[in-house]
């Protein structure tokens, strides 16, 4: 086993692997940018070292620093996590160049797998499954009519040169191939200039299923495969193993056709065999078709950890240090079920924009496996990936392992940022997926479901009233009069939406709040708050913004009454001299459109130049001096068209 | 030391007490009711729907949220002028922000205009002494016409008239008692100078008006036609006359910007006295009302009420064996360490001289005082003169008309002649003067002054040769007793504020901890006592 290895990665699966890496007794060198200076990944390794600016190009996609950090630390291994260089053959090369040994497969490995064509070429031959079609030169009507019936109706006719579904059309029986072809022809050919086309298999309910296999660099062994059909634009949200409906027959011809891809390609560590599966007629053995591989650790793969109990990190660490595979084939079993869910920093209402912003407050229930790069006080910077954390659930079955799942979203508790928190929950609820009725689909069809906005209830108002308040800890005055309690009003923003409320304290435990028509009581029975009758969760309050943690996280703003705009400045519309003195300039012309802050005349008094700037934007209506003039204090010097309404 | 009540909840007695003092206490919730609503519905609404805020919310939001509000004089002016005046037309009491107790005083312009009627100037005056005396900083609310014209004679020309307001605001801000006004209405006439006196003004924009003649007044003067607000708006007023400081968009904006004006006083409590760790009574001061008589002339042991006042219910009592009609000892209120001086019967020489002896102790130790009066008066008859009860008296009067340590007096049932002066009543200045509903306050009984005035009368009948039945004796009684029973009742003291307000005797203890908590914002000075008659 390696004494000292460095890994070339941040975030969450640069603290995952230190995690592994420590528990086996390996000291870890991480590496960071100057963004991550103080990120938990950089904490958690027993050394660390500066590579470079905040964008990845300069930084972690700069492999000979990395290396030369490597070398410079006494590491003897490298691991690439996942993204930034994992996947570059030639980082692999340089890294062995150096003598040191890159934690995952060779860079040939990874070459041919890189190339998309060659790749499902070699599959082929390899008799791995892929999608049926033709993509070769002869563009003969009739030849290509041949060909989608070898391949099988529907099929799907693509412009070569396409893209964005220009030239694309789907065909449903033979009858009707002439015809789209044609028009798909025309079409490709404005659009492209080029008029060539191919025909592939067209999978009506696809569904995305993935195999993870184990290498040695010549034998190989697959764990079983991991479901990830739950996809938005082609990012995944929702990670499970097994797959829903899959059967061991199944199971089995795609386990086998993954370990034959990577037996093809004298695959060494942990990678992925993706598969597209046709599961408009369920999980048929002849119906899944190779699509690509990744050479490296996945995202999602804690879902196979979950199921398998095999630490893959470990496995990757032990493998590339020479140690032979740790389990054999037959040694594998599937226990139970498991969920992986993404949380993002994402505005979910802004189309999944990603966000940013300082995480104030972070925790994760009891009951799940929160793999996370970030602390609560850290920061989601736009540098990188927004990801927050990995929820992940493991269950006896799927029924209870969703059941997790649902606990554990609604149990997360994330401040300071939007995240796509109340989506997950949405999706993880959603009927068909709790049926196990997938495919990648899904989301898209559904996604006005998921998205809903939401509505905050009275007592959520009242929540972060209170807390905007700081009246959860009243002393034994709180609230005292001598007769009917005073009205104190907090005005609070529900994106955007500026609501007053109202609260009457009867005492330090005793409150009766009116938010809008509703009236709610909040109460508190020895240590804990009711209101409306409910249990008062936890609240997190930074700045002006206060996250009451139910339905997934709701933030309020707190309104200040002082942060209103004091244009206090008196008649805007006119600009005065403000002592008396020397006009030097007028730069103001009538008609002129300023804006706030230019100058329109300079004053020359005491000794001293002194510009008069508009105090908004406006139009110049009059222009009451000339340069040289002997003016006295408050002289009209320059008057704006008045604003309108 | 813990006091060990005698009192049985479950009795009749303890009941038929509760069912008395509830009723006496929704007379006055009804009051104070009714002088909460201000100026009535429609004017609410009016006020309103000019974009301000209801008195008291613009208090409320002045404060901290929660913050308790100890409220000074809530049912002054009932049953005067007509009861035109709820409250006086003005709020005043004490309350937090940032966590520094200061002073507020409301207009109501909801009440003919926030005009000030003679105990408007009253109410005024008294929060600004309770300010003084306790170094609260003054925050005032303004939004008032000015003098009431109808009532100006007794309104304007007086010593303790309008004209204090702004010697009081002098000697205070001189004093380094902050003044900070915020004018969220007019501000007329004698009125401007609330804001013109204050160490700080906010005013808010289209709403705020300061001038010493209105539009009206000006366009007779000198013809001049001008608007309110290019008169003395507060554009005008924080841009060219500087009378204002800040300039403010609505009242919610105003009463933020005076919260910030607080936040820089740079104030500080003064070390005045060792507080300890508050503890509840042993007994609850939910109590109060079955352990106290309905009934003012049926006795009762005032240790009763003390042990729902104070912390765990322990007293230290002093001298309990001599002049025991005078209960004196030392507490906790709060954590807060007072001197208790409690009536328990009628004083005789030994009670005067041991009040005298407790008065000085408190003052050596600027221990505050706390008056519980009841009391029917100073013993009378031959012997007692004869032995000097008068001198004896006198050396408890100057005792606590002498004492600098703060004083609070609560009237937990009568107060009638000597007495009063002896237990600290509202001419020997206690900081705080509070009453329950069940009190009675009058020089004398009423049944004895109408005794006195009839044995004068008869005398005199009798004298003529004639002759006075009975009957003719009690119709002649009858007048002088509705009368005293209409004027001594407590809602007719406070109406005239001869005392700060009425309280649930429930609240007793909160209401004592705020005084005692807003009274130590000032130093205790030493005391120099009088000459003692020996």
């Amino acid at each position: 086993m390696f004494d000292t290895i460095l890994i070339a990665n941040r975030g969450e699966i640069a603290c995952r692997v230190i995690e592994t890496a420590q528990a086996l007794g390996v000291r870890c060198v991480a590496v960071y940018s100057d963004a991550d200076a103080g990120a938990k990944h950089v904490q958690m390794a027993d050394l660390a070292v500066h590579i470079g600016g905040s964008a990845p190009a300069d930084s972690y996609l700069c492999g000979d620093v990395i290396i030369e950090a490597a070398l410079d630390t006494g590491a003897q291994a490298i691991h690439p996590g996942y993204g930034f260089l994992s996947e570059n053959p030639d980082f692999v090369d340089l890294v062995q160049d150096a003598g040191l040994t890159f934690i995952g497969p060779s860079g040939d490995a990874i070459r041919a797998m890189g190339l998309k064509d060659a790749a499902k070429k070699l599959m082929e031959e390899a008799g791995v499954p892929v999608v049926p079609g033709y993509h070769g030169e002869n563009q003969d009507d009739a030849f290509l009519a041949e060909a989608a019936d070898a391949i099988g109706y529907p099929v799907l006719i693509k412009a070569v040169a396409g893209g964005g579904g220009k030239g694309m059309r789907m065909v449903e029986k033979p009858a009707d191939f002439a015809a789209a072809l044609i028009s798909a022809r025309s079409e490709a050919k404005t659009a492209f200039g080029n008029d060539a086309v191919l025909v592939e298999k067209y999978v009506s309910k696809p569904r995305h299923i993935e195999v993870q296999v184990f290498g040695d660099g010549t034998r190989a062994v697959h764990l079983f495969e991991r479901d990830c059909s739950l996809q938005r634009r082609h990012q995944k949200v929702i990670e499970e193993a097994p797959a829903p409906g899959m059967t061991d027959e199944m199971r089995l011809a795609m386990g086998m056709a993954g370990v034959r891809a990577a037996e093809a390609i004298g695959y060494s560590g942990a990678g992925t065999v993706e598969f597209i599966v046709d599961a408009s007629e369920g999980l048929r053995p002849d119906r899944f078709w190779f699509m690509e591989m990744n050479t490296r650790l996945q995202v999602e793969h804690p879902v196979s950890e979950a199921i398998t109990g095999v630490d893959l990190v470990e496995w990757q660490l032990r493998v590339a240090a020479g140690e032979s595979l740790p389990r054999q084939q037959h040694e594998m079993r599937i226990n139970g079920h498991a969920f992986e869910a993404r949380l993002y920093a994402e505005d979910v209402p802004k189309g999944f924009l990603p966000a940013t912003g300082t995480l104030t407050h972070l925790i994760f229930p009891a009951g799940c496996r929160a793999d996370s790069g970030v602390r609560a006080g850290d920061v989601i910077s736009p540098w990188y990936d927004p990801m927050i954390a990995k929820v992940i659930v493991h269950g006896p079955t799927r029924a209870v392992a969703l059941a997790r799942l649902n606990r554990a979203l609604a149990g997360t508790q994330v401040g300071g940022t939007v995240t796509n928190l109340a989506f997950l929950g949405a999706l993880a609820a959603h009927a068909g997926f709790a049926a196990g009725d997938v495919d990648t689909g899904l989301i898209g069809r559904d996604l006005d479901r998921l998205v809903q906005p939401i509505v905050p209830e009275p007592r959520h108002w009242v929540a972060a009233g209170m807390a905007a308040l700081g009246v959860m800890e009243g002393d034994w005055y709180t609230g005292f009069t001598l007769w009917e309690p005073l009205a104190r009003t907090v005005t609070l923003s529900w994106q955007g939406e500026a609501s007053d409320l109202v609260m009457r304290a009867e005492g330090p435990d005793r409150q009766h709040w009116s938010v809008g028509e509703e009236t709610v009581l909040a109460q508190r029975i020895g240590t804990q708050w009711e209101v409306g009758e409910t249990a008062l969760g936890d609240i997190a309050i930074a700045g002006d913004t206060v996250t009451v943690f139910d339905a997934f996280g709701l933030a309020f703003r707190v309104i200040d009454p002082l942060d209103r705009a004091a244009g206090a400045t008196g008649d805007g519309n006119l600009i005065e001299a403000p002592m008396p003195g020397l006009v030097k300039s007028v730069d103001a012309v009538v008609g002129q459109t300023v804006i706030q802050g230019d100058r329109l005349a300079v004053l020359e008094a005491m000794k001293m130049e002194h510009a008069l700037l508009a105090a908004r934007d406006g139009v110049v209506a009059e222009v009451l001096t000339e340069a040289g003039a002997q003016v006295e204090a408050g002289a009209a010097l320059v008057r704006l068209e008045p604003e309108e309404g | 030391m813990k006091l060990q009540s005698q009192a049985l909840p479950s009795s009749d007695g303890f009941k038929a007490n509760r069912a008395a003092h509830l009723e006496a206490l929704e007379t006055i919730r009804v009051a104070a009711e009714t002088a909460r609503l201000g100026g009535g519905e429609k004017s609410r609404a009016r006020h309103e729907s000019r974009g301000k805020m209801l008195p008291r919310r613009r208090v409320a939001n002045l404060l901290d949220a929660g913050s308790p509000f100890l409220e000074i004089g809530a049912t002054a002016a009932h049953g005067m002028y007509g009861d035109a005046a709820p409250a006086a037309g003005v709020i005043a009491g004490i309350g937090r922000v940032h966590g520094q107790e200061v002073m507020v005083v409301c207009n109501d312009a909801t009440v003919k205009g926030g005009t000030y009627y003679p105990m408007t100037v009253k109410k005024h005056l008294r929060a600004q002494e309770i300010a003084e005396e306790c170094c609260l900083p003054c925050i005032y609310l303004v939004d008032s016409g000015g003098a009431n014209l109808p009532n100006q004679d007794e309104v304007f020309p007086d010593r303790d008239h309008f004209g204090r307001i702004f010697y009081n605001q002098a000697r205070m801000s001189a004093k380094g008692i902050p003044q900070i006004a915020v004018v969220m209405g007019s501000c007329t006439a004698g009125g401007a100078y609330v804001p013109a006196m204050s160490d700080v003004t906010i005013i808010v924009r289209d709403q705020g008006t300061i001038f010493l003649a209105g539009p009206p007044l000006v366009k007779a003067a000198t013809g001049e036609e001008v608007t309110a607000e290019d008169l003395g708006g507060g554009d005008v007023h924080t841009r060219l006359s500087g009378v204002a400081d800040y300039l403010a968009e609505d009242d919610a904006h105003a009463l933020a910007l005076a919260r910030r004006a607080v936040v820089s006083l740079n104030r500080a409590r003064p070390a005045t006295v060792q507080w300890e760790t508050a503890e509840d009574p042993a007994y609850d001061p939910e109590e109060i009302l079955g352990v106290v008589p309905g009934d003012l002339r049926k006795p009762y042991d005032i240790r009763e009420v003390v042990a729902r006042l104070v912390d765990g219910s322990r007293f230290d009592e002093f001298k309990p064996r001599f002049g025991e009609t005078l209960v004196t000892g030392f507490a906790h209120v709060r954590g807060c360490p007072v001197g208790i001086v409690a009536n328990n019967g009628v004083l005789f020489s030994e009670a005067a001289q041991k009040g005298a002896h407790f008065v000085e102790l408190c003052s050596q130790r600027k221990t505050p005082l706390l008056f519980l009066q009841n009391i029917t008066g100073f013993m009378v008859g031959r012997k007692y003169e004869n032995e000097g009860i008068a001198r004896h008296g006198a050396k408890m009067v100057t005792a606590v008309a002498s004492t600098n340590v703060p004083k609070i007096t609560m009237l937990v049932g009568g107060s009638f002649g000597a007495g009063n002066y002896g237990m600290a009543g509202r001419a020997y200045q206690p900081r705080f003067l509070w009453t329950w509903p069940n009190s009675r306050i009058s020089v004398m009984g009423g049944e004895q002054a109408a005794g006195v005035l009839a044995t004068v009368k008869r005398d005199a009948i009798e004298r003529g040769g004639g002759s006075w039945s009975a009957e003719q004796e009690t119709e002649f009684k009858r007048p002088t007793i509705d009368m005293f029973e209409r004027q001594s009742h407590p809602l007719y003291a406070s109406a005239r504020l001869w005392d700060d307000g009425i309280i649930d005797p429930r609240k007793s203890r909160e209401v004592l901890a705020l005084s005692l908590s807003a009274a130590l914002n000032a130093p205790i000075d030493e005391t120099r006592f009088g000459v003692f008659r020996m």
